[in-house]
């Protein structure tokens, strides 16, 4: 049992490798872009290097002091910065993905239940599943927006179009939970189902007592996969389905612009970055607190 | 509601027997190429407060006899009966206590947790569970584990837990596969003590499969020595001891006991 004292020096420390691991990536960038540069500034002496690595220059590798400053630059004078218009489109991209991850996992679990009641069914529908996660999801989202602005007028709300991103996000957020969560549905023993048989346990109780509590250690990672696939297929619903105020629509319109201000989708993309870290963050949160009171401590 | 009155029983009313077994029979994949009889023609009756191990040359059914007793499986044919009711209906009426080789502890859940498990799933109150499975606990002498998960306990430890929480719902039968099987000699003694003070303080009756001579006979008030398979109970022997202690292991009388039960088991092998 670890006491508070060392998992908040562990925590400390862990910190402290990540802060080191950003200060490496930075310097790992500048060096790249200097020796980028470099190759075209002395093309004959770097000739053999020069003639396969990829030139760079303050367009392609803008300066990481210069990307850091970006976040407080505004884009019309006196307007918001865009760290703010970042800040604004990662949360809006996140409610999204919160919602499509809730939803998928829902559905994902259901799909697992549903194929643990007999293995024909599992044999049956399971390939049907893994087919689905091969249509094309730029090819979809835009069926899913149309579908939304008209065909859900039944609704006792009204339908908008963050929600149709979210259905995007659900789509790939089901799959990891529905196939991992079948697993671990599927993980005790011969013996302790026998034993939930000899107390006379109805299906239902052998699936909370028993079958739930036996998967989370499956489920979990599948988890972390959807937590970044919602996020992911958000931006990618976004930028598809053309629906203003997240992530995607910021990422699409600084690469328009993108030859008069590069950092600017520097900063988008870490924005990016970041929203998922958040997300795989709750769930590795939800994690610890599950499955650390089970005497196995789960790092 | 028996008609058929077993051999070995004849003389004893079917209401006094804890269980019945008739003219047993259990084919694995009746009717195909690949059938398996398991068991054929087995006549057991065990009535209240008896320990009966079941000793056998390993492979020969004692652990499919056992899952037919606790109604797990379905036998292909003749007459078993529980407390007077079908095997299945005993499982649903909750008669039974079963404890395996594994101890079968859900790690997430505390010793406490675990022995509560059965009487969770029975609906009772958590005030009654609770007192009700801190007093197994005391039984088995772990009193002082109950908030330790499985992970923390030793193997010895994990099946005391185990036969605790069989224990907790006070079933008409305990039924015992290999408790032992996977723990040391020593601890495995020692088990063995605990399991017979247990067994006099809750006035169980218990079914035990074992491979282990001197642990049969330590154990039990008769002895039934299963034939290779297709399986029936080709021997009893009732084990007469006037006490049970450590001591008694080094005693005369046990290592008679031993020697019959073993050159009865060479003979059935033999057969």
């Amino acid at each position: 049992m670890a006491d508070p004292s060392t998992t908040r020096r562990a925590r400390a420390r862990r910190t402290l490798i990540f802060a080191i691991f950003l200060v490496v990536l930075a310097l790992l960038y500048t060096g790249y872009k200097a020796f980028g540069q470099a190759i075209d500034d002395t093309q004959r002496d770097w000739w053999v290097v020069g003639s396969f690595l990829p030139r760079s220059d303050d367009k392609n590798m803008p300066p990481v002091l210069d990307i850091l400053a970006e976040f407080g630059e505004a884009p019309r004078e006196g307007g918001t910065t865009i760290g703010r218009l970042t800040l604004d489109g990662a949360l809006f991209t996140l409610r999204e993905a919160a919602v499509g991850f809730a939803a998928g996992t829902i559905i994902g679990l259901a799909i697992a239940v549903v194929l643990l009641q007999s293995r024909r069914a599992e044999r049956g529908v399971l390939p049907y599943v893994i087919a689905s996660q091969t249509v094309p999801l730029i090819a979809i989202a835009p069926i899913v927006v149309v579908w939304g602005r008209t065909g859900l007028e039944f609704l006792p709300w009204e339908w908008q179009d963050w929600m149709s991103v979210s259905v995007i996000a659900t789509y790939l957020t089901f799959f990891p939970v529905a196939v991992n969560g079948l697993r671990g549905l599927q993980s005790p023993s011969p013996e302790a189902t026998e034993l939930m048989q000899s107390y006379a346990a109805s299906r239902r109780q052998v699936l909370r007592r028993l079958q739930l509590p036996a998967s989370l250690p499956f489920l979990f990672p599948a988890l972390r996969i959807a937590a970044t696939a919602s996020v992911v297929g958000a931006i990618v619903g976004e930028i598809s389905a053309g629906v203003r105020g997240g992530l995607g629509r910021l990422i699409l319109d600084f690469a328009g612009k993108y030859i008069t201000g590069p950092e600017r989708l520097y900063v988008a993309i870490i924005g990016a970055c970041i929203t998922g870290l958040v997300a795989v963050g709750v769930v590795a949160a939800a994690e610890r607190l599950l499955l650390t009171r089970r005497g196995i401590v789960a790092q | 509601m028996n008609a058929a009155e077993p051999q070995r029983a004849a003389g004893e009313a079917a209401q006094d027997l804890v269980l019945e077994i008739a003219g047993l029979e259990k084919t694995f994949n009746p009717g195909r190429s690949n059938a398996v009889p398991a068991i054929s023609d087995l006549y057991l009756a065990v009535r209240p407060r008896e320990f009966v191990s079941i000793i056998g040359p390993s492979g020969c059914g004692k652990s499919t006899l056992l899952r037919l007793v606790g109604g797990l499986i379905k036998p292909t044919g003749g007459e078993l009966s529980v407390n007077g009711r079908t095997a299945g209906e005993a499982r649903l009426n909750r008669d039974y206590g079963m404890v395996f080789q594994a101890a079968g502890l859900l790690d997430w859940r505390t010793a406490l947790r675990n022995v509560e498990l059965p009487l969770e799933l029975m609906g009772w109150s958590k005030l009654r569970r609770r007192k009700r499975a801190k007093e197994m606990l005391e039984l088995v002498d772990l009193g002082g584990f109950a908030s330790h998960y499985p992970a923390e306990l030793s193997g010895g430890m994990q099946q005391r837990v185990s036969i605790a929480r069989a224990l907790s719902f006070e079933p008409s039968l305990l039924l015992m596969d290999e408790p032992f099987g996977a723990l040391d000699e020593m601890t495995r003694e020692h088990m063995q003590a605990e399991l017979l003070k247990i067994w006099r303080e809750t006035a169980t009756t218990v079914i035990f499969i074992t491979h282990s001579i001197p642990e049969a006979v330590f154990l039990s008030t008769r002895v039934a020595v299963m034939s290779p398979r297709p399986a029936r109970i080709a021997a009893e022997l009732s084990i007469d001891l006037p006490e049970r202690t450590p001591q008694t292991r080094d005693t005369e009388e046990f290592f008679r006991n031993v020697s019959l039960v073993r050159r009865t088991l060479r003979s059935v092998e033999g057969q």
